[in-house]
C-alpha cells in the first residue's frame, strides 16, 4: 500500500471516481429502493399491495417520497438548540457512508482493486466509524429538548455501547482464524479456501476446517443480532418505539432532516450487511472457487470482475431482505430484555467463544 | 501533504480550543471530540493506521459517549452561569504557565522542529503494523500485559463491590 504522504493526480481521480460510483450511484439508490422494498415485503407478509401506484409496479415511489420530503416545509420548532438540532440529522448520515470506504465490492476491474480505501485495519475502522453515529442520536434528542425524544436517545446511545462491545468480540474468532484484518485479503482467503460459513472446498473442507465453522457459526449468530441492535432495528428498535415515544428521537423532526435520519438507519443497514457478506459469506466471492482469482495482486479478467460486483450486491440484497423479513415476523422486546440479552448472554457467549476457537485452533494446528 | 497536516492539526487545536472556551459543557465535550478526530488523522497521515483507528474506536467512540452521557444528565445551566473567579485564573494561569515551560525546556532539549527522522525502510510484504504490534506486545511485553490485565480485573471487582454496597 503507497503511504498516504505519496498520493498522487491520477489515484485522486481513481478514488474519486470509486467514491462517486460507489456512494452516490451505488448506495444511495440502494437506500432509496431499500425503503420500497421494505413497504413492498412488509405488504407482501402481511397479505396487502403496498405502494405500487407510481410508475411500474410502484418502482418510481422512491422519487415521489424524496420529492414530498424536499417540498414539505421544514419546521424546526422554537424550544429546540438551534445548532445541535441542524448538526444532528448529518451526524447519523455521515458514519453510515463512511464506513463502506472499506468493504471490498468487486476484486479488480481494469487493473484497480474495488475497494475505496485498502486499510489493513478494515473492521476496526468500521467499528470506530460506526461508533460515532451514536452522537448523531444522542444530539437529536438534547437537542430536541423535549421529553420523548431525550427518551429516544438515551435509550439508543446505551443500547449502541451495549452492543458495540458484543458487536467487537463476536469477530475476533473469525479474525483469528484467519490471522488477517485486511478485507481484501479475508475475502480472497474466502474465495479460494471456503467462506467462514460454508467450508466446503478448498483448505476448509477438511475436518479442522468442519470443526472450526462451529465458533463461527456461533460469532455469525451474535454479529447479525448485534448488527439488528446497532441499526436499532425491529426487534430491538427501542429508540424510536413508536407505542411509547411517539417517534423516539427524531420526533421533532420534520421534512428532509427527518428524512436524513430514515436515510441513515437504512444506509447503517446495507453497510452492515455488506460486513456481515464480507466476513461471513465470502465477500464478491463466487461459491465453490469459481472463477476465483489466485492471489489479491493477480490479473481478473474484465467479465470476472462484474461477475464479482454483482456477487457482492446480491448477496447484500439478499441480506437486506432478511433484515426486512425478520422486522414483520418478531415482535419487540422489552427494554429490560435487549440489556440482559447484550450484557449476559451475548457478552459471556462471545466471551467463551473466543476461547473456545484458540482451544481449537491449538488442538488442529 | 503538508497541506493536510495543517488542516489536520489545526482541526485537532480548533477542538482544544473549544473545549476551554465553551461556557456549555456539551460543547465543550464536543469539541473535545473534533479534537480527538483532527489527532486520528494525524496519526492516520504517519501511516500509523491502528493507533489512530483505535484514538476514534476508544476515545471518541467510547469514553466520549460517557462523558456526555454524564453531562446531559447534569443541570447544564447553573454551569453556564457560573462566574470566574480570581483565584481559579490564577490557579488555572500557573498550572499552564508551568506546563509550557516544561514542554518548551523539553522540546528544545530534543531539537524538535530541526531533527529529521528518517522513514523506516521497510520491505513492502512487511506484515501490517497491527499485526507488529500484536507480535510485540504478545511476545516481549506479555508480563505488562498481563499485569495491566489483572489491574482492569480489580478495578472492575472494585466498581461492581462499590456500587452495589448501597443496596445491602
Amino acid at each position: 500500500m503507497p503511504p498516504i504522504a505519496s498520493i498522487d493526480l491520477a489515484s485522486l481521480a481513481i478514488s474519486t471516481a470509486k467514491i462517486i460510483g460507489l456512494v452516490f450511484l451505488v448506495i444511495m439508490p440502494m437506500v432509496a429502493y431499500s425503503v420500497w422494498a421494505e413497504r413492498r415485503v412488509s405488504a407482501a407478509i402481511q397479505d396487502r399491495v403496498g405502494p405500487n401506484r407510481v410508475g411500474w409496479a410502484g418502482l418510481l415511489q422512491p422519487m415521489a417520497d424524496g420529492l414530498k420530503f424536499i417540498l414539505k416545509e421544514d419546521f424546526t420548532p422554537g424550544h429546540v438548540r438551534k445548532g445541535y438540532y441542524w448538526l444532528a440529522p448529518a451526524l447519523t448520515m455521515i458514519p453510515s457512508l463512511l464506513t463502506c470506504a472499506v468493504l471490498p465490492f468487486g476484486s479488480r476491474l481494469f487493473g484497480e482493486k474495488m475497494v475505496i480505501a485498502d486499510l489493513d485495519v478494515g473492521p476496526l475502522f468500521v467499528f470506530a466509524i460506526a461508533s460515532l453515529s451514536v452522537y448523531g442520536i444522542v444530539l437529536a434528542g438534547w437537542a430536541s429538548n423535549s421529553k420523548y425524544p431525550f427518551f429516544g436517545s438515551v435509550r439508543s446511545s446505551s443500547q449502541m455501547i451495549s452492543y458495540e462491545i458484543a458487536l467487537g468480540l463476536s469477530i475476533i474468532p473469525l479474525l483469528m482464524i484467519h490471522g488477517e484484518l485486511n478485507l481484501g485479503r479475508l475475502v480472497q482467503e474466502q474465495a479460494v479456501n471456503g467462506w467462514a460459513l460454508l467450508p466446503l472446498w478448498g483448505e476448509s473442507l477438511s475436518l479442522k476446517g468442519f470443526v472450526l465453522a462451529i465458533p463461527v457459526f456461533v460469532s455469525f449468530l451474535i454479529f447479525t443480532t448485534s448488527i439488528f441492535a446497532e441499526t436499532n432495528r425491529l426487534p430491538f428498535d427501542l429508540p424510536e418505539c413508536e407505542t411509547e415515544l411517539v417517534a423516539g428521537y427524531h420526533t421533532e423532526y420534520s421534512s428532509m432532516k427527518f428524512a436524513l435520519f430514515f436515510l441513515g438507519e437504512y444506509a447503517a443497514m446495507i453497510i452492515g450487511s455488506g460486513l456481515a457478506v464480507t466476513l461471513f459469506l465470502g465477500g464478491w466471492s463466487l461459491p465453490f472457487g469459481w472463477l476465483a482469482p489466485e492471489s489479491t495482486t493477480a490479473e481478473v479478467p474484465l467479465w470476472h470482475g462484474l461477475v464479482h460486483i454483482g456477487a457482492f450486491f446480491a448477496k447484500v440484497i439478499v441480506f437486506i431482505v432478511f433484515f426486512i423479513w425478520v422486522r414483520w415476523c418478531l415482535p419487540r422486546f422489552r427494554y429490560d430484555q435487549l440489556m440482559r440479552l447484550g450484557w449476559v448472554w451475548f457478552f459471556e457467549i462471545a466471551l467463551a467463544n473466543i476461547a473456545l476457537t484458540a482451544i481449537l485452533l491449538a488442538i488442529f494446528k | 501533504m503538508n497541506f493536510l497536516f495543517y488542516l489536520f492539526a489545526a482541526t485537532a487545536l480548533a477542538g482544544g480550543i473549544g473545549v476551554v472556551i465553551n461556557r456549555n459543557p456539551v460543547s465543550s465535550a464536543f469539541a473535545m471530540i473534533v479534537s480527538f478526530l483532527g489527532l486520528a488523522a494525524l496519526f492516520i497521515q504517519l501511516d500509523a493506521y491502528l493507533v489512530g483507528i483505535l484514538q476514534i474506536l476508544v476515545y471518541a467512540g467510547a469514553i466520549m459517549v460517557l462523558f456526555l452521557f454524564i453531562i446531559m444528565l447534569l443541570d447544564v445551566p447553573s454551569e453556564e452561569r457560573r462566574r470566574l473567579t480570581f483565584g481559579a485564573l490564577a490557579a488555572a494561569a500557573a498550572v499552564a504557565g508551568g506546563f509550557l515551560l516544561l514542554l518548551g525546556s523539553v522540546l528544545r532539549k530534543h531539537g524538535a522542529g530541526r531533527a529529521i527522522l528518517e522513514p523506516l525502510d521497510l520491505p513492502a510484504d512487511a506484515p501490517s503494523d497491527v499485526h507488529r504490534i500484536g507480535d510485540l506486545l504478545f511476545s516481549t511485553y506479555w508480563f505488562p500485559i498481563q499485569i495491566v490485565g489483572v489491574l482492569l480485573l480489580v478495578a472492575t471487582v472494585g466498581v461492581v463491590v462499590l456500587s452495589k454496597r448501597e443496596l445491602r
